[in-house]
């Protein structure tokens, strides 16, 4: 399977376990990474420049009908929520989803839904069950899911929630992620 | 047009259905957040399929304007985006202080919160008076409340707050009056404000504008549309016009990208080259 997306969703303590996974990611990774981190609306472009010092990768804050482009990562920006249409993303102001934008659920929805089993959804630590939905959704249409485990994370409820709720393909300790994915995407075609 | 899935093609022949039916023309609008808001109608009426809306919607001309409704997004607050406010009083209102009088286009209006807002802007660089607000949008139900300019009182702490923060010079409940549950605009506010139904889709051009604004609308269009929209954004600003969009809504992807200089990089403000 060529994975061409991964679609990764956190919010309390994300932060720091994205730092921990983007920094292992090597250059010319050959799949794109859309994130969504629940954050304040009013917060600036602060959370990807400070994410870029830790990775090789070109980190964005997504602006609407941006190219999706493999070994670039991308984030949805604060207040809205962020989708994938084929090729490119778009943006929407909709109502929050579980209480948020942007939110993990739209992200993995749109995601699955474009690129069906090409997908890789990835749920990291969380405070609420905001993805768990998208999570399951994702892996209905024949994508790949990975959970962070719960006694890695920073905070345990997202990843507990989308354990119970989904038949999750991996569950991993946070330093295991990025190997796997490394390894998922690397396969590609073999 | 390629092969698309089943669920696609139900989408595609809703779309078809209601342009044919009705004439709402939904047709290049952004996919993704469209067909989310398309399921989330048929969960609200109790409907299990995309076909089955289709055919109620085709008979049912009130189904058909609830969905219209549950297809138009309407978020907004006054001062949404406080640092817009703040760069548009840096960059712009020094530009506009050069004219004894400007025209200018606020499209995708919604309720009025941020037409409202800029009127308040213009009030305290003593410039309102030389100016005139068309404020526009395809919904006429939108436009009601945009003219009454009444709004729930519960919101006003959350609008002080976003006032400060766009650098406003005053106390902001000197522009309303608490009635009630409401918070009422001061008449004044209106005064220079022209409200009509304009639908960027199908409707031309209908002024020559100094500036035009337009934020977190054409995120919902399509590639395609967003050029056409731009194309007649263009025509419809003066030499040296200023147009405004969204915070994360950008010329860069579409066909005009080099008909615009920067003003204000951050805050998506542009000026037409010549």
């Amino acid at each position: 399977m060529t994975y061409e997306l991964i679609a990764i969703g956190t919010s309390l303590g994300g932060l720091s376990a994205l730092k921990t996974l983007l920094r292992s990611l090597p250059t010319a990774f050959p799949a794109a990474l859309a994130i969504v981190q629940h954050r304040h609306k009013e917060s600036d472009q602060g959370l990807s420049s400070f994410l870029q010092k830790f990775t090789v990768l070109p980190v964005h804050e997504v602006e609407d009908k941006e190219r999706i482009q493999p070994g670039h990562v991308y984030f949805a920006p604060a207040d809205y929520h962020l989708l994938v249409e084929y090729g490119y993303f778009s943006l929407s102001v909709d109502e929050p989803v579980s209480y948020a934008r942007p939110s993990i659920d739209v992200l993995l929805e749109s995601a699955s839904d474009i690129y069906d089993e090409r997908v890789i959804g990835v749920l990291l630590t969380g405070a609420n069950h905001d993805g768990v939905q998208g999570l399951r959704s994702l892996k209905a249409r024949g994508g790949m899911t990975i959970v962070q485990a719960p006694d890695t994370a920073e905070s345990p409820i997202l990843p507990e929630a989308a354990i119970a709720a989904v038949n999750v393909d991996w569950v991993l300790p946070l330093s295991d992620i990025a190997p796997r994915l490394i390894h998922l995407c690397g396969a590609a075609g073999v | 047009m390629g092969i698309l899935k089943p669920d696609d093609v139900d989408i595609h022949l809703l779309i078809e259905g209601l342009y044919y039916r009705y004439g709402y023309d939904f047709r290049n609008y952004a996919k993704a957040s469209l067909k989310r808001r398309i399921h989330s109608f048929l969960k609200a009426e109790h409907l299990s399929s995309v076909p089955e809306l289709q055919a109620q919607m085709l008979r049912d001309r009130a189904c058909a304007d609830r969905l219209l409704l549950g297809l138009t997004v309407n978020t907004t607050a006054m001062f949404r985006d406080p640092s817009f406010y703040i760069a548009f009083r840096q960059q712009v209102v020094p530009l506009l202080r050069t004219y004894p009088f400007f025209r200018i286009w606020h499209a995708g209006c919604s309720t009025g919160q941020e037409v409202y807002s800029m009127a308040i802007l213009l009030q305290e660089a003593g410039l309102y008076h030389r100016c005139r607000i068309y404020a526009t949008d395809a919904n006429d139900r939108v436009l009601q409340t945009a003219r009454q300019g009444i709004y729930p009182y519960k919101q006003m702490q959350e609008y002080t707050q976003l006032y400060l923060k766009a650098g406003g010079q005053r106390t902001f409940s000197e522009y309303y009056t608490a009635h009630y549950n409401n918070a009422i605009l001061r008449p004044f506010l209106r005064e220079r404000i022209v409200f009509g139904e304009h639908n960027l889709v199908t409707d031309g051009s209908f002024n020559e504008f100094n500036v035009i604004i337009c934020r977190n609308v054409l995120i919902y269009f399509d590639q395609m549309l967003q050029n056409q929209v731009h194309e007649l954004f263009y025509n419809s600003l003066c030499k040296f016009g200023i147009l405004g969009l969204g915070k994360q809504e950008t010329i860069r992807f579409t066909k005009y990208e080099t008909a615009y200089d920067d003003l204000a990089k951050a805050e998506k403000l542009y000026r037409r080259r010549s």
